[in-house]
């Protein structure tokens, strides 16, 4: 694990549950790690999978999506296109060396304050423990500056 | 060229006191296309919106980022602000730095700081490629269609007409009424359900502003809010309803004697047929199934040479006005609505799925539903209460609770929520009916909740000598004229064994058939139960998903009918509201889709739950994805389905959420 | 651990490992002997388990839960091993075995069970009763001489379809699979109350004041429905059924005597065995009569 290693942290936010939550959480003044960068979208299914490459592209050490509990989705289902997305990207992300545990999808309520806080730091916590992205680092090795 | 504007709050100290604002604006005021910047005490206060508006002239700004609270706090306010200096209203974007900054990271200023200015940066790099979007005007058509004339569908088609639009009333029996129509009495004021239900279905069928389609179904429905059109098939009738006067010759002399579904098996109907006396509309239909000479046609169609059945005719040939129609066929035809409400109601559970009840085994085993027959002064045996075996007059009756209902094992686990009340009421009724009786009710709990049901309950038993057991039963059997009764009293844990002369099964309630069916051609959904779900439990309990489209009565879950009548009552505020616009107003972020770029692939059309993507041809011949705007309601399932990237959203296009992930850690 | 042929049809199964059980091989021979016969007319291979034991009865789940599944575990793992479904004819020995293969789909009651029989299961056998073997070939039965006229009470008692979520062969109020059988071999199957009421199971000796209540009132019953016999599926209760009569008519005064047959003596009946052949004549109150007035022995 690198010393003072900061992890960064992309979130896609519903914008009906998760993105409330998070709301819930600010004014509920709990507090969770600030690597999060808050992207909100209309629904967890609008998440296209090219915007989590993307955010890896970019540097994130790791990317969460929140959209609504399965049964709560705004839009009836957008959260279990999501979950489809999500079961297929996942691999697909290991298969380039980007670990599995660094893509999270999570269900969080427009009223699970706490359960945001608890997922923001967990995961943080999660990724600080990974350490840096090792297929940077290998690229980083082999003279590549960023991912095509 | 983008040249924007960025504000940024303090909000007092929420803001200030644990990010540093200096070094936001100083790092706001390097992002690209960022021409000013400036700082806000309370940027939502009147000099603080004042101060946008200036900013806006004065430095012909074209786009502006608020830094501040939560977008769902004040979105709307700083939309409106800009619209005031002139800007499109859509072409601002809010950096929230109160909620998900401040307020979370107030023990460590640099880092809050330091994701402030991210925050800032995500805005602004959305705010750059953020375009003028316009609310679209949609006409509508003020006229409701209601399905389902029970109590519910009726009472919101009245209020409806009252309110001065017109409403369609289709109702898939002969008449209307629904469930409530064979109740004897009603709980719990023993109010005659016919003598307050019939002065209603009259005053539907007369009402000036409203068509009745009876024995019709929606066959299909196509549109969105303000612009349904509906197709509604007229099943044939076999008899002209406009020459008809009802005058009951044909029923009254018709030779073919079938179980009447209206007396629920109890009594017996005619081929050509009203449901019951009070029906309405008051005119017949022929049941070609039954009906002799129907009958005879199929026969002699079919080519068989054995001996002919009779041919009949009798109603043609006593009918007044010439008007049974053997040509008839069903007729479909097309309507258009702004507003469609869903009264499909409910049916009874059917108690033979429990063996050991021997419901369809003994006759003497009845529902509660058929009970009401039995005690309706204008049923089968008018008002007698007679058992289906022999017709001796009971005196020993046991009641079984939750027949149907609570029972995971019967996939019914939920609560009728009526059955409670009617076991009481039907105990009342049979003393009043004849002192001798005596009822026995098992029952599981005793669930009264609402105005005086619990008294009501509580009369049952000390007034009326109902005796309430506590347990279930574990069978029913015929031995000689009785049925004895095997049970278990759990509040004194001991078996029972009674020997009873009628059984009456407390029949929950389910959703009417077909309503899965409906549910589907609508679009809305319905859950494991198969009732139908409203938009959201506790606060918006009469509408559904799909805008325009509304709930009312039993279709939603078990309701009695003071619930049922107010159910239908807010659906038709609800409808009526809609109709007090002259257009609708949607919100601009919905789908587009760029049709040079749009393969035709279709798999938009797959995803989308509101079903408001359709194809359209274009004139080269390819088809592709076009979107109603009317329907769509922007969840973006679309845009991101997409391969050739054709269909965007807008308010979060590709390109701006893109451009929001490739700003950061720059 | 697997479960074998746990989805395969029964239709097609020509071979079964056979579980007789105590019963069968004592007081309920009958049953064991035309089970046999009518299987072996029908084509049903029965191998019987080799070194198969005591499936607990009604003994061992009254007192010890973990002997109540070991002893059926291990006769569970052997049919495992031989790779046929397990079928049993008496209903006790099939809701043991069914209800402890239930038990060792949980990881930690098998780990415990492992460590008393001394042995890892890997596989167990998918278990069934000889009803549902005969049920899923019901229409390549071939009827010589249908039971044309008499009238049978189907009586299934408990154990056959309960616990309704671990047994569940039938609707476990009104099973009908005996019932179907009893038509397809010509006899009229009487619609009762009583098919899954307990016959007072092993109580004759401790209380035979229930057994006998319990029994009167379903032979009763059986004779108010019009039934010329009545067919079970179970030694315990032909036993406690069939036994008592005497008593039960000295004690209730009035003569409720009906014959009780096993399913499989109705259905080699039906196949053309003879009455000796299927031990018809060995029960306590004698079906023959009634059999010879239909013409039937």
């Amino acid at each position: 694990m690198a010393v003072g290693f900061e992890p960064r942290v992309v979130g896609f936010l519903c914008n009906w549950c998760s993105y409330a939550g998070a709301d819930m959480a600010g004014t509920s003044r709990m507090s969770y790690p600030p690597n999060i960068r808050i992207i909100r979208v209309p629904c967890s299914g609008r998440v296209d999978p090219l915007f989590v490459v993307k955010a890896f592209q970019m540097g994130a050490d790791g990317v969460l999506i929140a959209g609504c509990h399965p049964g709560d989705c705004h839009y009836t289902e957008g959260n279990y296109h999501m979950r489809r997305r999500f079961a297929l990207l996942q691999p697909f992300l290991d298969y380039v060396g980007i670990e599995k545990e660094r893509f999270r999808l999570e269900w969080v309520s427009a009223s699970e304050g706490k359960r945001f806080t608890q997922v923001v730091t967990s995961f943080t916590e999660q990724l600080r423990q990974l350490g840096p992205r090792k297929d940077r680092e290998l690229m980083a090795a082999k003279g590549v500056q960023r991912a095509v | 060229m983008a040249r924007i504007g960025v504000f940024i709050c303090h909000c007092g100290s929420n803001i200030a006191g644990s990010v540093d604002i200096a070094r936001v604006l100083e790092a706001a005021r390097k992002m690209p296309q960022v021409v000013y910047v400036e700082d806000n005490k309370y940027t939502c206060s009147d000099p603080g919106q004042a101060s946008i508006r200036n900013a806006v002239k004065a430095h012909r700004l074209n786009r502006v980022v608020v830094a501040a609270c939560s977008p769902r706090m004040h979105e709307k306010t700083f939309r409106k602000t800009v619209e005031q200096a002139g800007l499109n209203p859509f072409l601002l974007e809010i950096a929230n730095i109160r909620e998900q900054d401040s307020w979370v990271h107030s023990d460590d200023k640099e880092r809050a700081t330091e994701k402030a200015i991210e925050i800032v940066r995500l805005a602004v790099a959305k705010v750059a490629r953020n375009y003028e979007l316009y609310a679209r005007q949609i006409s509508l058509t003020k006229r409701a269609l209601v399905i389902g004339g029970g109590i519910s569908g009726i009472q919101a088609a009245l209020d409806i007409a009252n309110a001065g639009h017109e409403v369609v009333l289709v109702e898939r029996e002969p008449t209307i009424g629904g469930r409530m129509a064979q109740l004897d009495k009603t709980f719990p004021t023993l109010d005659c359900s016919a003598c307050i239900l019939t002065p209603k279905m009259v005053e539907l069928a007369q009402h000036n502003r409203v068509v009745l389609f009876t024995y019709a179904e929606v066959q299909s429905i196509k549109g969105f809010v303000g612009n349904f059109e509906v197709e509604v098939r007229q099943k044939a009738r076999k008899v002209n309803h406009t020459t008809c006067t009802g005058c009951g010759t044909c029923w009254q002399k018709c030779p073919e004697k079938v179980p009447s579904e209206f007396d629920l098996g109890m009594g017996q109907r005619t081929a050509i047929y009203i449901p019951f006396p009070q029906a309405v509309p008051t005119k017949p239909v022929i049941d070609t199934e039954h009906c002799r000479y129907m009958k005879y046609q199929r026969f002699v169609a079919s080519g068989e040479e054995d001996k002919k059945p009779p041919q009949c005719r009798v109603c043609e040939k006593l009918c007044p006005t010439g008007s049974i129609d053997w040509e008839e066929q069903d007729r479909v035809f097309t309507e258009k609505f702004g507003a469609i409400i869903v009264a499909t109601g409910y049916q009874t559970f059917d108690a033979s799925a429990y063996g050991e009840y021997g419901a369809g085994m003994y006759p003497d085993v009845i529902s509660g539903l058929q009970l009401e027959r039995l005690m309706c002064a204008s049923g089968p045996t008018g008002g007698e209460v007679k058992r289906p075996s022999d017709g001796a007059h009971p005196k020993t009756v046991v009641f079984v609770s939750c027949v149907g209902s609570r029972d995971e094992a019967k996939c019914r686990p939920y609560c009728s929520k009526v059955c409670c009340m009617y076991m009481a009421k039907h105990a009342i009724m049979l003393r009043e009916h004849d002192p001798e009786v005596q009822c026995y009710i098992f029952y599981i709990d005793i669930r009264a909740g609402g105005k005086a049901y619990e008294e009501f309950t509580r009369r049952a038993q000390e007034e009326y000598g109902a005796i309430y057991l506590r347990g279930r039963i574990s069978k029913i059997y015929q031995e000689g004229k009785k049925l004895v009764v095997l049970g278990e009293d759990s509040l004194i844990g001991r078996p029972v064994e009674l020997s009873a002369d009628l059984v009456v099964l407390a029949t929950g309630m389910e959703p009417s058939s077909g309503v899965v069916e409906l549910a589907q051609k609508l679009n809305i959904s319905y859950d494991t139960n198969q009732f139908l779900v409203e938009a959201h439990p506790k606060l918006r309990p009469v509408e559904t998903q799909s805008d325009g489209i509304f709930l009312a009565g039993a279709c939603v879950g078990p309701r009695d009918i003071p619930d049922s009548v107010a159910q239908g009552s807010a659906a038709a505020v609800k409808a009526a509201a809609l109709f007090s616009q002259d257009y609708i107003t949607t919100d601009p972020m919905t789908a587009m889709v760029d049709i040079s770029r749009c393969t035709g692939c279709l798999l938009c059309t797959q995803v989308c739950p509101f079903k408001a993507i359709s194809t359209q041809a274009l004139r080269d011949g390819r088809v592709v994805a076009s979107v109603n705007e009317g329907l769509c309601k922007g969840c973006g399932l679309c845009a991101a389905v997409c391969r050739s990237k054709a269909i965007d959203l807008r308010g979060f296009t590709n390109q701006q959420l893109f451009a929001e992930v490739t700003s950061l850690w720059q | 651990m697997k479960q074998a042929e746990s989805t395969g049809t029964l239709a097609g199964q020509k071979a079964f490992s056979y579980f007789p059980g105590c019963s069968l091989h004592s007081t309920a021979r009958e049953y064991d002997v035309s089970a046999r016969l009518s299987c072996e007319a029908l084509g049903i291979e029965l191998k019987e388990l080799e070194g198969w034991a005591c499936c607990g009865a009604s003994s061992a789940h009254s007192t010890n839960e973990l002997l109540a599944v070991s002893l059926p575990a291990r006769d569970l793992k052997r049919a495992g091993e031989v790779g046929l479904p397990l079928v049993a004819a008496c209903a006790m020995c099939f809701s043991r075995l069914k209800i402890a293969s239930h038990e060792l789909q949980n990881n930690d009651m098998r780990k415990l069970v492992q460590t008393v029989i001394g042995q890892e299961i890997q596989k167990t056998a998918r278990v069934v009763h000889l009803l549902e073997v005969v049920d899923s070939r019901l229409d390549a039965i071939p009827v010589k001489k249908p039971l044309t006229e008499l009238k049978v009470a189907c009586y299934y008692g408990c154990l056959l379809v309960r616990p309704r979520e671990k047994v569940a062969i039938d609707d476990a109020e009104n099973p009908q699979l005996m019932d179907r059988l009893v038509r397809k071999l010509g006899a009229e199957p009487v619609a009762w109350a009583f098919k899954t009421e307990c016959c007072g199971a092993g109580l004759p000796l401790a209380r035979p004041d229930i057994v006998l209540k319990l029994c009167h009132r379903i032979l009763a019953q059986a004779r108010q429905a019009g039934a010329d016999c009545i067919a079970v599926a179970c030694p315990e209760c032909h036993s406690n059924l069939d036994t008592h009569q005497e008593e039960i008519r000295a004690r209730y005064g009035d003569d409720a005597r009906v014959p009780v047959v096993y399913f499989t003596q109705l259905l080699g009946l039906a196949l053309g065995l003879s009455v000796q052949q299927l031990h018809l004549d060995k029960h306590l109150t004698d079906p023959v009569p009634v059999l010879s007035s239909k013409g039937l022995a």
